[in-house]
C-alpha cells in the first residue's frame, strides 16, 4: 500500500503588523500591566540625514585643498542680547544630561572631552556638580521645569542658560528619574526622598506661554546682569512657531531636539509615537529665523540623531549655526560596547540594543549611580575618547565643506544638497537628487 | 544705628539700574537701607539679590519681584505679580497686599509672607521655603511640594498639595480639596511648635491659636509608581 503524499502546505508566516517585537511588547505589557520605560531615542526608521548627499565642487564650483586651505569652524553663541556671548571651536556641543542619569564619573569625562576640543557641556535635570563646572571650561546650565538644584550662584557661575521646554523624545513629558538611581546625593541634589521614583513637572512652575516667557527671561538675565546667553530649547513638533516665539520672548539661541533624540528615562510609546524627526525641523525653525530676519543673528542648535561629520555638515548645511550630541557622546565614552557583551545578556540585552537606563546597572558606568559600576569608567580615558571622535566629527565636516569650496562650515547652504527620497526632498526642501523638484515648490521635473 | 536709606526712583531710573546696584553691594557694605519708588508694576525688581540689605518697595510690583532673593529683606507696600520670590534661597520677603500665581514657587529657603492673599499655585515645587499667608490661596497650591512649609490663615482653594513630597501644609480654614496623595495628617506637638515657629517668624506669634489649624501632608502612595494607583495618574 502506498501512503498519499502530504498536501503542500505554506511555510510559517510571520505578521508585518504583528510582528516579533511588538508581540513581545504585547506579551511583556500583559504580564506587567505598566507601559515600558527606557532610555535612548526613537528606533524606528524615520527620514533623516542619511536621505541627503552634498553635490560638492564641479566646473561651475571649486573646491578647497584639503590640508591646506583653511575651513573655520567656530561658533559664536549669544550675539544677540548678551554681554558675554561664548565662542566654540567646533560647532558640536554636547547636550544636557542630568548628572542623576548619568554618574558623576561620566559627566567629568564629557567635560574633559568637551574642554579639549574649545566646546561646552550642558547640565541637566539634576543641577550642576562642582565636578562638572571644573572640568567644563564652557558649562551651560538649564533652568527645567523641576527646577531641581536650581539657584542664583549656579546660574551666576554658569557661561550660558538653557530655558528647556522640551525634548525631542517627549515634546511635552517631564523628567523621570527611577527610584534605583535616586541615590543619597542625586536625592540630596534635589531635595528628595532617597529612592523615590521620581517625576519631574512638564510644565514650568512659573510660567506660561510666550508672554510669560519673554518675562521669565529678562528676570533670569537681571538676575545674572544681562550676560550670560540665554537659549531656549523645545522639542521638535512645531519648530516653525516654537522657534519664533523662542525669539519673541528674547532667546539668544533657539536649541531645536528631533524625535530621534535621546532621553535617561521616558515611556517607549511617547519616545517612539510623539514629535518630529530632525530633519523637517532644522528646515522650519530656519525659516522662522529667515522670516523674522533674524537667521545667525539668533542661532540655532540642532540634535537628534547627530552621529557623523555628515550629519553635522548637513545640518549646518540647512542653517544650523551647532549640532549638539548625547547619544553618540556616550558610545564614545563607552556606552553599549560590544566588550561587554556577557554582561548586556546578563541584563537581558545586547550591546548596541541596551536601553534599560533607568534601572542603573549600566555595565559601562555611565547611566548608573552604583559606586563599583561606576567606578569603571576611567574619567579622563572617556574624556579622551570624546575628544577623538569630537575631533573626527570636525574633520568630516570640514572634508565636505572644502569639498563643496567653503572655508567656513557655515557657508554650507542647501544648494549643497539633494534628497535621496521625496520624504526627505519635502521635508528639507531641497532637490530629489536629479531634478529640481522639491515637492510642494515649483512644480514639476 | 540707622542710616537715611538709599533711594531708588523708578520713575526715572530702570530697573536694569536698580538691580545692577543692588548686585554690585559689596560685603559689609553701609548702604544696607534702600527705598524704591514708584515701582508701577515693573517686572523682576530686586531680583537675585544676595546682600544683607533692607530693602522697601513703595507700590505694587509685576512678575518676579525678589526672585531667587538670597539674605536680603524685602517688602513690598503692594500687590505683586506672578512669581514673587520664586526660588528664594534666603532672607525674607513680606508682600502687604496679595499676590498673583505662584508665589514662593520651588523656593528653597527663607520667608515669604504675604499679607493678603495668594492666587494659584501658591508654593509650587517648594523646595525647604517657609511661607505665610494670612489670607487665602488658590486652587493648587503646593502642587509637588517637595519641602518646607506653607501656612495659611485663611482657606485653600481646590486640589491643594496635589502630588506633594514632604512638604508640611497647615491651613486654618477651609480646604475645597486635597490633591492627588495628598491627606491630613495628625497634629502632634512637634507640629504644633513647628507651626508656631513659623507664625512668629510671620510676627504671629501669640495672635493666632496653632490649635485652630489642620496639618496636611503627603500619603506617600504615589513614591512608587504602582498599576493599582492609576486612577491618581
Ligand atoms: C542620558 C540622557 C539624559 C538626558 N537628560 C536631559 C536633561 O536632563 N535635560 C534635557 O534637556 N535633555 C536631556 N537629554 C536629551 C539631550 O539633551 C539631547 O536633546 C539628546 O540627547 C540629543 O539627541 P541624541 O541623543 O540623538 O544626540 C538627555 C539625553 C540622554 C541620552
Amino acid at each position: 500500500m502506498t501512503e498519499k503524499p502530504a498536501a503542500p502546505r505554506t511555510l510559517p508566516r510571520h505578521s508585518a503588523t504583528f510582528d516579533d517585537y511588538t508581540l513581545s511588547e504585547i506579551r511583556r505589557a500583559a504580564a506587567t500591566g505598566i507601559y515600558d520605560i527606557r532610555g535612548g531615542g526613537a528606533k524606528r526608521k524615520v527620514p533623516h540625514f542619511d536621505d541627503l548627499l552634498f553635490l560638492g565642487a564641479s566646473i561651475s564650483r571649486y573646491p578647497l585643498e584639503g590640508y591646506r586651505e583653511a575651513c573655520g569652524t567656530n561658533v559664536v553663541l549669544g550675539s544677540r542680547f548678551a554681554k558675554k556671548p561664548i565662542e566654540l571651536k567646533i560647532p558640536i556641543t554636547i547636550a544636557g544630561m542630568s548628572f542623576g542619569s548619568l554618574s558623576a564619573n561620566a559627566k567629568e569625562a564629557l567635560g574633559r572631552g568637551a574642554s579639549a576640543m574649545g566646546t561646552s557641556t550642558t547640565t541637566g535635570d539634576g543641577g550642576m556638580t562642582n565636578e562638572e563646572r571644573g572640568h567644563s571650561s564652557l558649562l551651560v546650565y538649564q533652568v527645567l521645569p523641576s527646577r531641581y538644584g536650581m539657584n542664583p550662584d549656579d546660574l551666576r557661575r554658569a557661561d550660558a542658560i538653557e530655558v528647556v521646554v522640551g525634548q525631542g523624545a517627549k515634546p511635552g513629558g517631564g523628567g523621570m528619574l527611577l527610584g534605583q538611581k535616586i541615590s543619597e546625593r542625586v536625592a540630596g541634589m534635589r531635595t528628595l526622598p532617597v529612592g523615590i521614583d521620581q517625576r519631574s513637572a512638564c510644565r514650568h512652575p512659573d510660567w506660561t506661554g510666550p508672554d510669560d516667557l519673554e518675562i521669565k527671561i529678562e528676570e533670569l538675565r537681571e538676575i545674572t546682569d544681562w550676560q550670560k546667553p540665554i537659549y531656549v530649547k523645545v522639542g521638535a513638533a512645531r519648530p516653525y512657531y516654537d522657534t519664533a516665539l523662542a525669539v519673541k520672548s528674547g532667546a539668544d539661541v533657539v536649541v531645536i531636539d528631533g524625535m530621534q533624540g535621546g532621553t535617561a528615562a521616558t515611556q517607549d510609546v511617547f519616545i517612539e509615537n510623539v514629535g518630529i524627526p530632525t530633519l523637517p525641523a532644522v528646515r522650519q525653525a530656519v525659516k522662522a529665523l529667515q522670516d523674522l530676519g533674524l537667521h545667525r543673528k539668533v542661532q540655532l542648535i540642532v540634535s537628534g540623531g547627530i552621529r557623523n561629520g555628515a550629519d553635522v555638515a548637513k545640518a549646518l548645511a540647512l542653517g544650523a549655526d551647532a549640532v549638539s550630541i548625547g547619544t553618540a557622546a556616550l558610545v564614545a565614552i563607552g556606552d553599549n560596547d560590544p566588550a561587554l557583551e556577557a554582561e548586556y545578556q546578563a541584563l537581558g540585552s545586547t550591546a548596541g540594543a541596551y536601553d534599560d537606563w533607568q534601572e542603573g546597572r549600566d555595565p559601562a558606568g555611565i547611566t548608573t549611580q552604583d559606586p563599583d559600576l561606576m567606578a569603571r569608567l576611567d574619567p579622563v580615558l572617556a574624556g579622551r575618547r570624546l575628544a577623538n571622535y569630537l575631533a573626527v566629527l570636525t574633520l568630516e565636516a570640514q572634508t565636505i565643506a572644502r569639498a563643496c569650496g567653503k572655508s567656513h562650515v557655515h557657508n554650507l547652504e542647501p544648494e549643497d544638497l539633494v534628497a535621496l527620497t521625496i520624504e526627505a526632498a519635502a521635508m528639507a526642501e531641497v532637490p530629489l537628487a536629479g531634478t529640481n523638484w522639491i515637492p510642494g515648490k515649483n512644480g514639476g521635473f | 544705628m540707622t542710616s537715611d536709606p538709599f533711594v531708588f526712583d523708578l520713575a526715572h531710573q530702570t530697573v536694569r539700574d536698580l538691580n545692577a546696584a543692588l548686585h554690585a553691594l559689596p560685603p559689609g557694605s553701609n548702604e544696607t537701607l534702600w527705598r524704591v519708588e514708584n515701582p508701577r508694576g515693573l517686572h523682576a525688581i530686586a531680583a537675585g539679590v544676595d546682600a544683607d540689605a533692607a530693602i522697601e518697595i513703595g507700590g505694587s510690583v509685576g512678575y518676579y519681584c525678589a526672585g531667587m532673593n538670597k539674605r536680603a529683606a524685602i517688602t513690598v507696600r503692594g500687590n505683586a505679580g506672578v512669581g514673587v520670590a520664586e526660588n528664594i534661597m534666603s532672607g525674607r520677603v513680606h508682600i502687604k497686599g496679595d499676590t498673583s500665581q505662584a508665589a514662593g514657587a520651588t523656593g528653597c529657603g527663607g520667608t515669604l509672607l504675604i499679607d493678603g492673599n495668594a492666587s494659584a499655585r501658591c508654593g509650587i515645587s517648594m523646595k525647604g521655603v517657609d511661607i505665610v499667608v494670612k489670607g487665602s490661596v488658590g486652587h493648587m497650591s503646593a502642587f509637588m511640594a517637595q519641602a518646607g512649609t506653607l501656612t495659611v490663615l485663611g482657606d485653600a482653594g481646590e486640589s491643594l498639595g496635589d502630588s506633594i513630597y514632604e512638604a508640611r501644609l497647615y491651613v486654618r480654614g477651609a480646604v475645597k480639596s486635597l490633591g492627588a496623595d495628598c491627606i491630613e495628617k495628625e497634629m502632634r506637638d512637634e507640629h504644633r511648635a513647628q507651626l508656631f515657629e513659623k507664625l512668629s517668624l510671620a510676627g504671629l506669634a501669640g495672635e493666632v491659636d496653632v490649635s485652630e489649624f489642620r496639618r496636611y501632608g503627603s500619603a506617600r502612595t504615589l513614591y512608587h509608581f504602582h498599576i493599582d494607583n492609576l486612577g491618581n495618574y
